[in-house]
């Protein structure tokens, strides 16, 4: 930044008594910190120490070479002709000097007590904290801990979940049932246009390249066997789960994190009201209303982009496609890809309530907070979806 | 220091307007407002009279309506620029840590922006910045989340500070604390002001920290500046708002500061 005064440098005159070191300009903050006046001046710097002897500890370093004796603070020093001085001017002197007061100083008493300040105050920062081999270790137990914490959190938030929807079921009227209708518009009217899209695109895609392949067996129309058992059952579902999970579950943690933060979370607590039955439930059964019917609605589209490309690429008619899809896809399908859908949405939406609840009043917590909540969501989701295909492998196909 | 006589902010014809849907609310109309150098003085007046917002606005934060404010010589709307922190150190009233970095990371971090000075001299003005308020050298490595309400001040002082700018805007500055790290910031900021030739300008309600504190008291009543004077003058001037906020009960109570009376500058 351009300042009126002038740049901070330093000038040795001979006199009878000896060699003085004259301070000349504004040795201020504003001037310290322009590049080329920094440059000039610790280039000044060595020439004074080159010309004191052996060179001193560079400045700007850790001071504290004791040993050494510091050239630069023997010489007579004059602060007569300074113009400014401040904090930081004064901290760079009192480095030169190597933290000793020169043998002779012309200085304002103001002037000293800013030095006096610099010196009372210099430490030495603790060193920094080695590392042993047992830190991998105890980092290994410290993530292990946390695991287990994390999943003992959830187990107890499914548990006090199912205690709600009991409470709910004895006394519906207490139900926050307008949350639950903003919630269902949230995490799934709002979602449709986006999810509509990625399953379209993905369905052209997927039918584009199947079609390549079965063609080179004449096989084409077993290009409706495939799209339609890997849509209706797998895809279409995880699809589905892995966006909410990244639009939803991130929202869900942000909401209630942005609770902890504001101490709303607290408040709510001192006046009697559950954050279970309040916060909790209502996503909770939002989103497991919510996903099941994204699903189908991701499921539609991919397939609607499945045909598409398979009459462009194949010549397969949306009706010999649509007559065909009953044959090749038995309806224990459908059940299956619903009941996935409803847990992946139960999982999501605890998932991201548990991280949300754990979020700690910082701000930065709250960020932390949110990209894991994503991360862990997809990865249930994914590794649900996978115990799915286990489990229920015989049923369907 | 040497010796000028400009003004360090002067603010003139100044219009604030807010624009609510159809609805127009004047705040300021043909504001005038002078500080001048090594004055502390404090912005007084009832909710609503646009303290703060002509806080942000002498920091280029926020632009008037109409009417023009200068800062050190230059208009307010150039003031954050590369290097702004030698000007002008701000105390936000929550502080307004960086809460990714630790308490010394955030006093260096306006040297370190710049980029010129070794890191090891960065480090070490920051940590002799942290001790003048108060704090000790061990709290460097804590993060603003550990830290209390009067330490994140501190530290927050301290942030503004570390290129000894000339003028120091403070809001609210001892809100939030309990009357005993009130006090002790009210000593601090003292201290600091006589060691560091600063010229304060803050924003608060809180009467002692005004009679403590302030060489200088402008009351905003009226869309307008109506007295700007030492504290004793502005007592004995006669003004609803006056009267009601300083000479109130609690105004009594304060107004007893007054009586061994801080020598004006």
């Amino acid at each position: 930044m351009p300042t009126d005064d002038s740049p901070p440098r330093i000038e040795v005159q001979q006199t009878p008594e000896g060699r003085v070191v004259l301070l000349q300009g504004a040795w201020t903050a504003a001037n310290l910190t322009v590049p080329a006046a920094w440059a000039a001046l610790t280039a000044q710097f060595d020439g004074l120490r080159g010309e004191g002897g052996p060179a001193a500890a560079v400045v700007g370093e850790v001071a504290g070479k004791s040993g050494q004796t510091a050239a630069t603070a023997t010489g007579r020093w004059s602060l007569a002709s300074i113009e400014k001085l401040d904090y930081l001017g004064a901290q760079v002197l009192w480095n030169l000097w190597d933290h000793h007061w020169p043998a002779a100083l012309l200085i304002e008493p103001e002037q000293r007590v800013m030095l006096e300040t610099v010196e009372k105050f210099i430490v030495r920062l603790p060193p920094a904290r080695k590392s042993s081999w047992t830190e991998p270790l105890l980092l290994l137990g410290e993530r292990l801990l946390s695991l287990i914490d994390h999943v003992k959190g959830l187990l107890r938030l499914l548990g006090q979940l199912l205690l709600d929807i009991l409470r709910l079921i004895r006394h519906p009227q207490q139900g926050p049932w307008r949350d639950l209708s903003g919630h269902l518009y949230h995490f799934g009217a709002t979602a449709l246009p986006i999810t509509a899209l990625v399953g379209f695109l993905i369905g052209v895609v997927l039918a584009y390249l199947i079609s390549q392949q079965l063609r080179q067996f004449g096989a084409d129309a077993f290009i409706v066997n495939i799209l339609g058992i890997s849509l209706i059952r797998e895809l279409g579902p995880v699809l589905a789960a892995i966006l909410i999970a990244g639009r939803s579950g991130s929202a869900i943690t942000a909401q209630i994190g942005v609770m902890r933060v504001t101490e709303e979370l607290d408040a709510m607590r001192v006046m009697g009201i559950a954050r279970g039955f309040r916060l909790v439930m209502p996503r909770a059964i939002a989103l497991a209303i919510v996903m099941p019917l994204i699903s189908v609605w991701t499921t539609i589209a991919a397939l609607l982009g499945g045909m598409l490309a398979a009459d462009v690429s194949m010549g397969v008619t949306p009706s010999f496609f649509f007559n065909a899809l009953p044959a090749a896809v038995s309806v224990s399908n459908l059940t299956l890809a619903t009941s996935k859908s409803i847990v992946f949405g139960l999982l999501i939406a605890l998932v991201g309530c548990h991280y949300g609840l754990r979020v700690k009043p910082n701000t930065e917590s709250l960020g932390q907070g949110t990209t894991a909540s994503v991360v862990t969501s997809i990865t249930v989701v994914i590794l649900v979806d996978a115990l799915f295909a286990v489990l229920f492998k015989s049923v369907g196909i | 220091m040497t010796a000028t006589t400009e003004p360090v902010v002067e603010i003139r014809k100044l219009w604030t307007v807010f624009q609510n849907g159809d609805k127009k609310s004047v705040v300021h109309k043909d504001l005038d407002l002078t500080v001048e150098r090594g004055e502390i003085m404090s912005l007084v007046g009832g909710s609503g009279t646009g303290k703060t917002v002509l806080l942000r606005q002498m920091l280029g934060l926020e632009t008037p309506t109409q009417g023009e404010i200068t800062v050190l010589g230059k208009p307010a709307a150039e003031l954050g620029k590369r290097g702004a922190a030698s000007r002008v150190g701000m105390l936000f009233q929550q502080g307004a840590l960086f809460s990714a970095f630790t308490v010394l990371e955030n006093i260096a971090f306006p040297l370190r922006e710049l980029n010129s000075l070794p890191g090891a001299l960065i480090r070490e003005a920051a940590l002799v910045k942290l001790q003048m308020v108060g704090l000790p050298a061990d709290t460097a490595d804590k993060m603003p989340s550990d830290l209390s309400g009067g330490m994140i001040k501190r530290v927050a002082l301290a942030r503004a500070l570390i290129m000894d700018p000339p003028l120091l805007l403070l809001d609210e500055p001892t809100a939030g604390l309990d009357p005993e790290s009130a006090d002790s910031f009210c000593d601090l900021l003292r201290s600091l002001h006589q060691g560091m030739c600063l010229t304060v300008v803050m924003v608060t309600h809180d009467l002692d920290t005004i009679f403590e504190l302030s060489t200088r008291i402008a009351v905003l009543a009226e869309q307008k500046v109506i007295i700007n004077d030492v504290p004793q003058k502005v007592v004995a001037f006669e003004h609803p708002f006056i009267r009601e906020f300083f000479l109130g009960e609690r105004g009594q109570r304060a107004m007893a500061l007054l009586t061994p009376s801080p020598s004006p500058i």
